[in-house]
């Protein structure tokens, strides 16, 4: 580990002690921000002339592992690699179902060298891997969320449409694409939280009227918040058992009404991701995924 | 009108990317037609719509399908034609593209090659190394040779419909003996002048009748005149025209008086043995056997003639092909460069040169029967004046119509 870090990384196996069984325990993939910076500009949030400082960054992403551990997750660490500063945001490498996992084909040429990383781990892991054709873009869990039955599909800035389909296909889920309209939330988990099987955080301006009608008709209990909230990444949240990890910022109405639907938010302060255009979600990959088949996944 | 037909398939109701698709076709100005849908019925059943899309413009249509490219529609000729090996001579691949009438492009190494000589059911004989593509009937192809198998990658161009009333018209009204016939037969000797304007050939497909109603007589003024290129016919027809031209009758029917003649019965038989004594039409032109009608205009003005050979006929004629696959070779290399066929009282004949032309290809159709007139529609022969009126009345006003003046003899 490099020297400049003050506070220890805590152990990144295993649920902290006293927490419920592994079984049920979620499991995330994490990769530590060792080589994070802003090295190109991929999204709008990105500027090069805007310096991530590297110790703040990672004390945010230890407090970050340290909660969720806490919250009772089991954390698992994927190696980082330099020349990849993004590899930290690992809901990109791929969507996990059971023991298959559909790697992404990333947009970006300066993401691409992830993807092999990923790859490698998740063979060594024994997991079947499944790619997609090269030309159809899927960025995972960035992209594919799931509610209930349902996998919701970003698309048009990083994943292609077309993989909706083919991503259905490998899990046995019906997908439904929804159209990202708004730059700023290039990605799904930017703007669409999913709480429970029936619960959604979610920022309506993201989406195309389409995508609109469908989420109303298909979720019955929608939280809408604000463009400002939105911007905050409020909806890059991370729920776990009763509680939700989620970017400072909260709103008192988005605090109250996911107070009334029992979960306690945990806020974390996340600014330096929040300059890469990413925020707690964005940082871990479900490893426990299980989204064709049963209600426990959380996604 | 530009058309691209596209490919819609995944959750598409459930996620309303169907009416996306459409509604953002209409809000472009543009068009659709939903050629087919298929929906999936579990949830996680995939559905399908193959959708054609129309736009005013080229450059509209193209940026009309990328947008819809990201919505996932994916045009169905996008990928190349897929091509497979025959494996005995005369035998296409399983699976192959079998040809229609219309106007076809091929997709090579991601580009568009237009099909040759067009024909009905056949297949698509691809040289990849020289980049062509040509449509080939079963019995020409060799083993090895490579036809096009499926859909993929193959583009077939619909004839467009145009708005105003139009000589070459669909057969949109109903076929009459009661419709008025000289503003067709007008129609008809200005298309010999516009495929003669475009570089084009004359055809003429005639049957026995056109003798015996007394249209043999306008039709070697016509080709006199230089008007017609190629003529298809069989044995009956130039039989009756020799007939006609020694000894006055066709069939022993007086022409003139239309009576039949005492003896007359055996003319036709006198006829085909005077010619195959002679060695044929050419020779007996030649040798002055032969100085008058149709079959003597034909020799003299290099009109390309093929006599096709049927099991009904006497003699036969010694310039009649036999063999029926050499006939419609013969057929098939004559009809190139057509432009204008005018089929005169011949179901058989006629509908054989129907199934070598192309779609594109001008066809006028007279017949006594209103049923073989629209037997040429159903065939899928779209650019078509339907007469159903007696050939010779039609040939003598035909001739009527078209310009005095020679023109230049074609080959």
């Amino acid at each position: 580990m490099p020297s400049e870090e003050a506070p220890a990384t805590p152990p990144l196996t295993g649920p902290a002690p006293g927490r419920p069984d592994a079984r049920t325990a979620p499991r995330f993939l994490v990769c530590p921000p060792d080589h994070f910076r802003i090295a190109y500009e991929i999204n709008p949030w990105m500027d090069r002339r805007r310096r991530v400082d590297r110790p703040l960054a990672r004390r945010q992403w230890n407090r970050l592992i340290r909660t969720l551990r806490r919250l009772g997750a089991a954390i698992e660490r994927l190696d980082p690699a330099r020349g990849s500063p993004d590899l930290v945001f690992t809901a990109n490498a791929g969507l996990v179902s059971g023991r298959t996992f559909v790697r992404s084909n990333l947009r970006h040429a300066e993401r691409r060298a992830e993807e092999a990383i990923a790859e490698a781990w998740f063979v060594s892991h024994g997991y079947e891997v499944v790619l997609l054709p090269r030309r159809l873009r899927f960025e995972g869990e960035g992209d594919a969320l799931s509610l209930g039955r349902t996998l919701f599909f970003g698309y048009r800035y990083r994943s292609d449409i077309r993989s909706a389909e083919a991503v259905s296909e490998i899990v046995g889920m019906e997908a439904l694409p929804l159209e990202l309209v708004d730059r700023r939330f290039y990605h799904l988990d930017t703007c669409f939280r999913p709480l429970g099987p029936r619960s959604l955080l979610y920022y309506p301006g993201a989406f195309d009227r389409y995508a609109l009608r469908v989420i109303r008709d298909r979720i019955p209990d929608l939280i809408p918040v604000s463009e400002a909230e939105a911007c905050r990444f409020i909806c890059n949240a991370i729920p776990i058992g009763r509680s939700i990890v989620v970017p400072r910022g909260l709103s008192d109405a988005t605090r109250s009404a996911l107070s009334a639907r029992g979960f306690e938010p945990v806020e974390i302060d996340l600014s330096e991701y929040l300059k890469a255009g990413g925020a707690a979600k964005c940082l871990v990959l479900r490893l426990d995924g299980r989204p064709g088949g049963h209600d426990r996944l959380r996604l | 009108m530009f058309s691209e037909t596209i490919e819609l398939t995944g959750h598409i109701i459930d996620s309303l990317t169907l009416p996306k698709v459409l509604d953002e076709i209409l809000d472009r100005g543009a068009s659709f037609e939903i050629l087919s849908i298929r929906v999936g019925e579990r949830p996680t059943d995939r559905s399908r719509a193959e959708i054609r899309v129309s736009a005013g413009t080229e450059d509209g249509l193209a940026a009309l399908l990328r947008r819809l490219s990201r919505l996932g529609a994916v045009p169905l000729e996008a990928r190349d034609a897929r091509l497979a090996p025959c494996r005995r001579p005369g035998v296409f691949p399983d699976g192959f593209y079998s040809t229609t009438n219309l106007p076809t492009q091929v997709r090579l190494r991601g580009r568009w090659l237009d099909v040759r000589d067009v024909e009905m059911d056949c297949g698509i004989l691809v040289a990849p190394a020289k980049g062509t593509a040509r449509a080939v009937p079963i019995t020409d192809v060799r083993k090895g040779d490579l036809v096009v198998c499926g859909h993929d990658g193959v583009k077939v161009l619909p004839i467009e419909r145009s708005r105003d009333r139009e000589a070459f018209g669909f057969m949109a009204s109903a076929v009459s003996s009661e419709k008025p016939k000289a503003r067709e037969i007008r129609d008809t000797a200005r298309g010999i002048l516009e495929a003669r304007a475009a570089g084009r050939r004359v055809l003429v497909v005639a049957g026995p009748a056109v003798v015996h109603v007394g249209g043999a007589e306008p039709l070697e003024r016509i080709i006199r005149a230089g008007w017609v290129d190629a003529l298809f016919a069989g044995n009956g027809f130039a039989t009756h025209d020799i007939e006609r031209a020694i000894y006055g009758t066709a069939l022993g029917v007086d022409l003139d008086r239309g009576v039949q003649t005492p003896d007359g019965h055996d003319h036709h038989m006198r006829a085909i043995n005077a010619i195959r004594g002679a060695g044929g039409i050419r020779k007996a032109v030649r040798k002055g056997l032969l100085v008058r009608g149709v079959m003597h205009a034909c020799v003299e003005r290099g009109v390309e003639t093929v006599l096709a050979g049927s099991i009904r006929d006497d003699g036969p004629l010694p310039d009649v092909v036999t063999d029926t696959l050499e006939a419609q070779a013969a057929m098939r290399r004559a009809v190139r460069g057509v432009g204008i066929a005018v089929i005169l009282s011949s179901t058989l004949h006629g509908i054989a040169t129907g199934n070598l032309l192309p779609a594109a290809v001008k066809t006028v159709c007279v017949d006594i029967n209103p049923a073989v007139v629209t037997k040429f529609a159903d065939r899928g022969t779209f650019q078509i004046i339907g007469l159903v009126m007696d050939a010779g009345s039609f040939l003598r006003e035909l001739e009527r119509c078209l310009p005095k003046r020679r023109p230049r003899p074609r080959r």
